[in-house]
């Protein structure tokens, strides 16, 4: 009865006991063992071609069907998920490797060091976030390393901005002037005190922002400039898929299913966090 | 009102430089020697070419001011040829700015018809079949990846059913019967998101107005319940509706990349995807300056339409 629970451990007891969020979480955790357990999980190789079956429907042999080249759709769909998560959970890092810091450089010293950052922030948050994703992928070239940090610079205004809007009011807390007051590093004040108490709402962000990464990321793959065929990525196996359209559209269905899944239970962990949270936070979207 | 107005344009200036900077900044981005880039793939140059081409493009000259040099040309609407047809960027990009337009200006106009409404009814009625349905819609509508709605309409409207045309544009001017035809399924996939987040908003927001003492006043005062929806209510919920807005701009601009490519639109996206794939460079720098400015007026009207619906912020700054 006495005896705490960890924080996190609370919030987590609460997020799973709404609905949304236990599917979300449920599928999320599906997703990120398919991509630790590929090779184990899938059926076959995703490159390999089975050309006695092109282009077929559901079979036994072949549980989703196959592509125009013969390869398995669910062996595909399965390797498909470490791009997807890889790419999610690497643009959110850099995101929030480079964004926090900023905003927390912003908020603490304030004044001119704030105007500049934020102005600098202001400007990035113009560029739509697909628009830089396909220009930085475009210019750089479609690798898994420059897909992740061109979703990931658009992530860093959005969370420099939301650290900073939160740690405003901590940066005015007492005990922050005290911890001045008592000759405490800048560093020191910034990591101990203000960081952790502005934490909440990045949390809720960067699980809100991962789901619009997986759709930037399959958006990236569908226009061409994504991470490079023949790695099986959804968006890729979308712009495959395309022009067999007529002929085989579960083809174009079931990627397009498997994204809108994974988009939407981020979405819903993403909700459910911001309503144990902080129930005053209104989303922000990008 | 005007003083804000004034202040707020000011404050423009120093984020428009900033963001023409960027754009200009990320020529410096591409892997190689920037004069080759500038050519375009496929023609093989010697050292006295690239260096003509260097000095043709100010491309020996600190970045500061091949920045200001380009800027200056880029205000007078010169944004260099394209390597593809080698017409002006400016002229091509006209042309397609207003297709692109069109499009944005139908999922606007869409968003507000559909998604206000939609989020006024189900706050009325909250917990009813409506409202249930409302939110299904809306919180699908975010999630979907636009382009593969797209591609399930041409599958479905297109393929099975046979009912509109999925490739192609006409203009609706000339023929407003097949241009409307023409112009549905691109502004339904690419406004989806819109209408999804703005009927939210209007939701959300709609409640807590409709739980304020002055809509409880109104109601005691014995005002129908129409009345006070739409007279009291709807002003208030409309603020963090008109906010979603200015965001959705940049959203509709950056959607209209991969659905225009999707129908065969020949508007401002297409225009980008095809320039990025024929390494013209200049051509991307031009369409993405374009969008980033159009973003910007958008915010920029979004602040104005704010501050006359909400009179605080007028005096708050």
């Amino acid at each position: 009865m006495t005896e705490r629970t960890a924080p996190w451990i609370e919030t987590l007891f609460r997020v799973v006991r709404i609905p949304q969020a236990a599917f979300g979480l449920v599928f999320i955790s599906i997703t990120f063992l398919s991509a630790v357990f590929a090779s184990v999980i899938a059926p076959l190789e995703p490159e390999t071609m089975d050309f006695d079956y092109l282009l077929s429907g559901f079979s036994a042999e072949h549980l989703l069907g196959t592509d125009q080249l013969g390869r398995d759709t669910l062996s595909r769909l399965i390797y498909g998920t470490r791009i997807a998560l890889l790419v999610s959970v690497g643009s959110i890092g850099l995101g929030v490797f480079v964004g926090v810091p900023l905003g927390l450089i912003a908020v603490y010293f304030g004044g001119w060091t704030d105007d500049i950052i934020m102005r600098v922030m202001d400007s990035l948050v113009v560029f739509p976030s697909l628009l830089i994703a396909v220009a930085l992928a475009a210019a750089l070239g479609g690798s898994l390393t420059t897909i992740i940090i061109a979703i990931g610079v658009a992530n860093v205004p959005w969370m420099a901005r939301v650290i900073r809007s939160q740690g405003l009011s901590i940066r005015e807390m007492d005990f922050v002037a005290a911890a001045e007051a008592g000759g405490m590093s800048h560093a020191r004040i910034i990591f101990r005190h203000i960081l952790p108490n502005s934490l909440a709402p990045v949390i809720v962000q960067s699980t809100l922002s991962m789901g619009y990464a997986v759709l930037v990321e399959a958006t990236l793959g569908f226009i061409g400039v994504g991470v490079r065929p023949p790695t099986p990525t959804w968006g890729n196996m979308l712009y495959d898929a395309f022009p067999m359209l007529e002929q085989q559209p579960m083809l174009s269905i079931i990627p397009g299913l498997a994204i809108f899944l994974l988009v939407l239970s981020f979405n819903f962990v993403g909700d459910a966090l911001r309503d144990v949270l902080d129930p005053r936070l209104k989303g922000i979207t990008h | 009102m005007w003083v804000y107005f004034l202040k707020r344009i000011l404050q423009m200036i120093p984020v428009m430089l900033i963001v023409t900077f960027l754009v200009y900044a990320l020529m410096l981005a591409i892997p190689g020697d920037p004069a080759r880039a500038l050519i375009g793939p496929g023609e093989s140059l010697d050292e006295e070419q690239l260096e003509y081409i260097r000095k043709k493009h100010n491309l020996d000259k600190p970045v500061i001011v091949q920045y200001g040099i380009w800027l200056g040309k880029a205000i007078q609407g010169d944004l260099g040829r394209s390597t593809q047809n080698q017409r002006p960027i400016s002229e091509e990009l006209k042309s397609r700015a207003m297709v692109t337009l069109q499009f944005g200006i139908v999922a606007w106009v869409c968003a507000i018809f559909i998604g206000v409404p939609l989020g006024i009814v189900s706050a009325v009625y909250r917990g009813k079949p409506i409202d249930f349905f409302a939110t299904i819609f809306s919180i699908g509508g975010v999630a979907i990846p636009n382009f593969w709605l797209g591609i399930m309409c041409i599958f479905y409207f297109g393929v099975v059913l046979g009912w509109l045309p999925t490739q192609g544009y006409v203009d609706i001017f000339e023929n407003p019967k097949e241009g409307l035809r023409h112009m549905i399924l691109p502004a339904f996939a690419l406004g989806i998101t819109s209408w999804a987040l703005i009927m939210r908003q209007c939701r959300s927001a709609m409640l807590e107005v409709l739980a304020q003492d002055y809509v409880r006043t109104a109601h005691a005062k014995g005002m129908l319940q129409g009345k006070v929806v739409w007279v009291h209510a709807l002003r208030n919920a409309l603020l963090p509706v008109v906010t979603v807005f200015g965001l959705q701009t940049g959203r509709i601009f950056a959607g209209s990349i991969v659905i225009e490519t999707l129908f065969g639109i020949p508007g401002m996206g297409q225009f980008m995807i095809q320039a990025i794939f024929a390494r013209d460079f200049q051509a991307v720098q031009g369409s993405i300056l374009i969008m980033a400015m159009a973003v910007l007026f958008a915010n920029l009207i979004t602040d104005f339409v704010y501050a006359w619906l909400d009179p605080r912020i007028r005096y708050d700054d």
